[in-house]
């Protein structure tokens, strides 16, 4: 009976402060703005089912990932054990034997307790001899090892030395009931919340949060938004990731989850006026760590518990909006895309005036019926270091006899980048213009060369006047080549290595078009080490073309880029599919002095060299 | 405190200029309406005086296409009071511009008293005068152009203001108040307010509208003879062809000259 | 018409500025074109011996009065109205600069007369004076004639070089007197700038860059061009607003005026201020990507080409041509 009575008390204290805080939690969450998260149910168990029992994004850092499985499984059989002896030992009475008594689980636990160490103490290593950048080497993480460790080899202890069995029973137990009543004070507390962040995690991440006001306090960002903050365990893989990060800017994602987590907590001051400035924008996260994202999305891409950094910044990006918190040059470029329509501050009427370079005329879609609209994008029409690539893509269409036609000064700024600096009320205006375009226009399938056009096109615009497709012309060439009906006359036979942007990558998984398109062109392609997904962005998106750069830059991310790419061996060409890359690392190559050893070069531009 | 913004449109000239058939004023059919660049300063400093010190600020503007828009993007920023002169003959003169304001501010209910009149320094289409030195005559009140800063000495009655001169010099002035000052700059670039706010300013703020007072002219006008582009030909010798062309010539050219 | 053609010499700070000779040359061409004498007008307290230098007018009306020392506009047009309405000239030339400005409109309009502004040269025209002006930023040239007998026209600088307008002659110089109120516009004290490492105007070659250079970092190329050319990076008013070069940089009406042996004019439109700050460089190169941009109009050698591209490309050549004669 004392035992009982002494576990019961244990019990209650560890359940009493672990409820306590973790309902401290659940009541922050309940309290905060509402997020529909609840649709697709089968599609958010999968994701459970691969992320979370598959571990899958750990697994692309083999060691650690490897690791981490075992660690995972073995708490997976471990608390599954504890709570079957718990409830044995909280209530005697009952006709059930301990877990350790039944010959198959001891087994397991057996298996799992020594693969469990083994898992231990390679993570060990990892973090205290081999640490990767970025990895936060708290005294958290220490403690949470230390009792895993304990947790373990009591148990085994008690499995192979009946001697010491009732006392490591009593070690293991009391020790996961200090665990747990630890745990939601430590990192690991995302060991509860990033099973439901899986689950309620974003089923397509690229997608831009609701309209909103923004957010500046606890209380207006959504339950998605703070549950992040609980879910981060702190790997340090989207700094590690982030381009932004990487160049000596100030934001650091893995910081910025960790914000978030001491928002939940009340460790921070939760809105403006609470602290002795700014509140949770200014006192804790500063508006320079908020403008520096280029919304690539490689953090989102490689955190394993599928935390949401870009829809966190961008909601405070709406505040800073709202107050007219952002530099200058951002302050232009979005008054002349009010005034203009484009970024530029060019008169609407010069928007075609690229299309006066080609010998022949291209069909104005308002006009006359075409089959494929092409949506050209601001930086293709207006900016003269990409007209080259426009008019090639314009001449390699009309060779591949494809109908087509533009909307000429119909056309505006698609709006992607105003959304992702935060002017939702502007990307809402070039919107509808550009959709009171379309409406009067008559085609059946859009084309854009431009994936950050593609991105708004493809997701954010209702059904483009009932357009069959949207499709980057990536994708439109790769399919021609399929069917046969690209014209192609000669091989390339050159060595190049391929950009995967940001938009076509990350955001909507197209890597195999464009190399089909290269292949077919006789192109030897050679992989960047950061390809596909790992892709290192250009660092124009999320409207950072539009603004300026801190001093304090170590090196712009274009830059590290182009030196990725010069650093292959027989490559001179790189090859680009975003208008923005092809300026972006233009400049790069000019800046470092590498127009010897590199040049850009859109892929239309060899398409046509190919047709002949 | 109460500081009454002057608010002019002019043709912008992002646009290109045609000549009206005439030949003697601007083609109006694909011209667009900005809001003059330094009135923009003139609102963001009443703005910024009153973030600091309280009190209103009021708007006035004659009526011109795209007017609407400036007005609405003035209250969206704080402007409390927008007020738009309709009404007018088309085409007014920087000098009939002015006599509007003038008559206008002295019969509409409201507009005075104010402490202080701002307005651009200078526009693009002053061809006649500028606004600030002739309403500061027609109401009586002390002028001070080319202003970069403004700040309120014993409130009511004194502003410290500094203008600009050349070679960055700067003039430190005491100005009795009421006063009419031209702003050339503000202490901060014209503020951005995002188009959701503009669209709230439309909904919820009404711009009042008044009517012009009857012109009465009684002076003498300047005659336009001839308006035409101005086109550049004929001054600098062009240098042809890409980039690397046209500077690989400039550069023969700038090395005969003993340039380096 | 009959009455003189007055020209409004400019003193500041114990100076008559540049602009004055300026208009003394014009206001001959007009004065000799009517028929009529030229009158220099000048105001201010204790600074007659500046008027001996005036010689390029037929006569000088000089002001003194205490409360002249400083240029007000409304005290500098009080004192005009008053010479104006006793005497009765035909023109009135009064300068465009910052120290004057509105000192044109407010003559006018105590006179009950027209104004012209932005003038850029005086056409006589059927025996009456007609101004040209450039409106909208330099972009339209719109030729006036002012009603009534007698013209205000306010005169950019540049209209004629100054050295035609200055003169060994010694002037007849006649005092006036006015009278004048207090102002309610009172000047405290000048504040100068800063002394800066780099004086532009003593420099030989100067890179200028506007709105075309598009961001703070592309200042750099500028500055890479400045130095194989042995000179330095200036501005026109919008950079130096945006922050990205300091006020000491700034050529312009409120910045300075600089007579470099080259000025190079990178993306810089051409309006009417800038243009006051640099038109008596030596040579003057201009890129914009505008073919019609107003700069054209005083540059030497023009490029229309994306700056960018072309800043670059030039700083190359220039370099490959200096590596090239250190070898021969």
């Amino acid at each position: 009976m004392p035992d009982a009575l002494y576990l019961w008390v244990l019990t209650l204290i560890s359940f009493g402060l672990f409820g306590r805080r973790a309902y401290s939690y659940v009541k922050v969450l309940l309290g905060a703005r509402a997020e529909k998260r609840w649709d697709h149910v089968g599609q958010r168990l999968k994701l459970v089912l691969v992320n979370v029992l598959g571990q899958r994004r750990l697994l692309e850092e083999p060691v650690a990932g490897a690791a981490h499985f075992l660690i995972f499984w073995a708490f997976v059989v471990y608390a599954t054990s504890f709570f079957w002896n718990l409830i044995r030992g909280l209530f005697p009475f009952l006709p059930i034997p301990f877990a350790d008594q039944v010959p198959w689980v001891r087994v397991l636990l057996a298996v799992f307790g020594v693969l469990g160490l083994a898992a231990l103490g390679v993570a060990a290593v990892r973090r205290y001899f081999f640490a990767p950048p970025r990895l936060e080497k708290s005294r958290d993480a220490s403690i949470i090892l230390a009792l895993i460790a304990v947790v373990l080899i009591s148990a085994l202890a008690g499995l192979d030395f009946p001697e010491v069995a009732r006392a490591m029973w009593w070690v293991h137990m009391v020790t996961v009931l200090a665990f747990m009543a630890y745990l939601p004070y430590s990192k690991h507390m995302h060991l509860l919340a990033s099973p439901f962040g899986v689950f309620f995690g974003s089923l397509q991440p690229g997608s831009v949060p609701a309209a909103s006001e923004g957010a500046a306090r606890r209380d207006e960002f959504t339950w998605r938004q703070l549950l992040s903050g609980l879910a981060c365990a702190e790997c340090g893989r989207c700094d590690r990731a982030c381009p932004a990060f990487n160049s000596g800017f100030a934001l650091s994602p893995k910081m910025l989850m960790h914000h978030m987590k001491e928002l939940v907590r009340g460790d921070v001051p939760s809105g403006p006026g609470d602290g002795d400035g700014g509140g949770f924008i200014g006192d804790v996260v500063k508006p320079e760590e908020i403008w520096a994202c280029t919304s690539c999305l490689a953090c989102m891409t490689r955190c394993p518990v599928m935390n949401e950094h870009v829809p966190v910044l961008m909601e405070m990006r709406r505040r800073l909006m709202g107050e007219g918190n952002m530099d200058k040059s951002l302050q232009d470029a979005l008054k002349n895309l009010t005034r203009y329509g484009n970024s530029f501050g060019t008169a609407p009427r010069s928007r075609p005036k690229w299309t006066q370079q080609l010998q022949f005329s291209i069909k104005d879609a308002r006009k006359e019926p075409v089959q494929y609209l092409w949506f050209v994008g601001d930086y293709a029409s207006y900016d003269p270091r990409v007209a080259a690539a426009t008019c090639a893509a314009a001449r390699v269409f009309r060779k591949a006899g494809l109908d087509f036609g533009i909307l000429y000064e119909g056309e505006y700024n698609s709006g992607n980048d105003v959304r992702l600096a935060g002017e939702e009320g502007l990307f809402e205006t070039l919107r509808d213009k550009n959709l009171a375009s379309f409406a009067k226009a008559h085609f059946d399938e859009v084309i854009t060369t431009d994936p950050h056009s593609f991105q708004v096109l493809k997701h954010e615009y209702p059904a483009t006047n009932g357009a069959r497709s949207v499709r980057h012309h990536t994708q439109l060439l790769s399919d021609l080549i399929l069917s046969g009906e690209l014209p192609l006359r000669k091989k390339l036979g050159m060595k190049v290595t391929y950009h995967d942007p940001c938009y076509l990558g990350r955001y909507n998984a197209i890597f195999n078009a464009p190399r089909r398109v290269m292949a077919a062109l006789g192109l030897d392609l050679v992989e960047m080490p950061q390809n596909r997904t790992y892709a290192y962005c250009c660092g124009a998106g999320g409207g950072r073309i539009w603004m300026e750069d801190p001093p304090a830059i170590k090196e712009r991310p274009a830059l590290t880029r182009v030196r990725e790419a010069a650093s292959l061996k027989g490559v001179h060409t790189l090859v680009v599919v975003c208008p923005k890359d092809l300026v972006m690392f233009q400049d790069a190559i000019k800046t470092i002095g590498l127009e010897d050893k590199l040049e850009v070069k859109e892929l239309s531009e060899l398409v046509e060299q190919a047709m002949g | 405190m109460h500081i009454l913004v002057l608010l002019k449109m002019v043709p912008d000239v992002v646009e290109d200029l045609e000549i009206a058939p005439d030949g003697k004023a601007l083609d109006l059919e694909y011209l667009r309406m900005i809001l003059s660049e330094s009135d923009d300063h003139a609102l963001e400093q009443a703005l910024l005086m009153k973030e600091r010190h309280g009190g209103k600020v009021t708007v006035l503007a004659l009526d011109a296409p795209e007017v609407d828009d400036a007005l609405f993007t003035a209250a969206a920023k704080g402007a409390d009071r927008v007020v738009k002169v309709v009404g007018m003959d088309a085409g007014l003169t920087t000098r009939q511009a002015a006599r509007v304001f003038a008559q206008v501010i002295q019969s509409e209910t409201g507009l005075m008293p104010a402490d202080l009149v701002l307005t651009g320094v200078q526009a693009i289409d002053d061809l006649d005068g500028l606004i600030a030195p002739l309403v500061a005559h027609e109401l009586g009140l002390p002028y001070l152009g080319i202003v970069t800063r403004v700040t309120f000495d014993a409130p009511g009655q004194l502003v410290q203001a500094i203008k600009e001169y050349s070679g960055g010099v700067r003039g430190e002035f005491e100005v009795k108040l009421p006063a009419v000052l031209g702003m050339q700059a503000a202490e901060r670039p014209p503020r951005y307010v995002p188009v959701a706010k503009v669209r709230t300013a439309m909904k919820s703020q009404k711009i009042e509208c008044t009517p012009a007072p009857i012109a009465d002219g009684g002076w003498l006008a300047i005659e336009v003879v001839e308006m035409k582009r101005n086109e550049p030909a004929g001054h600098a010798e062009m240098l042809e062809g890409d980039a690397d062309q046209a500077s690989g010539r400039l550069c023969g050219i700038l090395a005969e000259r003993g340039i380096f | 018409m009959t009455g003189n053609v007055w020209v409004v010499a400019e003193q500041w700070r114990g100076h008559l500025s540049e602009i004055t000779y300026e208009m003394l040359a014009l206001g001959r061409e007009v004065a000799d074109g009517l028929g009529v004498p030229l009158t220099a007008v000048l105001a201010g307290c204790g600074i007659q011996e500046l008027a001996q230098t005036l010689g390029c007018a037929d006569n000088v009306l000089y002001v003194d009065h205490p409360l002249l020392a400083e240029p007000i506009p409304e005290l500098c047009a009080d004192a005009l109205a008053q010479l104006i309405e006793a005497r009765k000239p035909c023109a009135l030339l009064v300068p465009l600069t910052n120290v004057s400005l509105g000192v044109g409109t407010l003559v006018a309009i105590r006179l009950g007369n027209s104004a012209v502004n932005f003038c850029k040269d005086i056409k006589i025209v059927d025996g009456k004076l007609q101004a040209i002006c450039v409106m909208y930023g330099g972009k339209i040239e719109v030729a006036v004639e002012p009603a009534g007998g007698l013209a205000i026209v306010g005169v950019w600088p540049g209209a004629r070089p100054a050295d035609k307008g200055r003169s060994e002659r010694s002037p007849a110089i006649e005092e006036a007197t006015v009278t004048l109120e207090d102002s309610r516009v009172r000047l405290k004290k000048y504040i100068d700038p800063e002394a800066d490492d780099v004086d532009l105007t003593k420099q030989d070659v100067l890179v200028a860059v506007g709105r075309g250079i598009q961001s703070r970092d592309n200042i750099a190329l500028a500055e890479e061009l400045a130095k194989a050319l042995g000179g330095a990076v200036a501005g026109s008013r919008p950079v130096i607003d945006q922050g990205w070069l300091p006020l000491s940089s700034q050529i312009g009406k409120s910045g300075l005026a600089v007579k470099p042996k080259l000025y190079v004019a990178l993306g810089i439109s051409g309006a009417p201020e800038h243009i006051e700050g640099m038109k008596d460089a030596g040579l003057i190169v201009a890129v914009n990507s505008d073919a019609r941009a107003p700069i054209f109009n005083v540059a030497h050698y023009g490029i229309v080409g994306d700056v960018l591209e072309t800043l670059p490309a030039l700083t190359a050549a220039i370099e490959t041509r200096k590596a090239a004669s250190h070898h021969a």
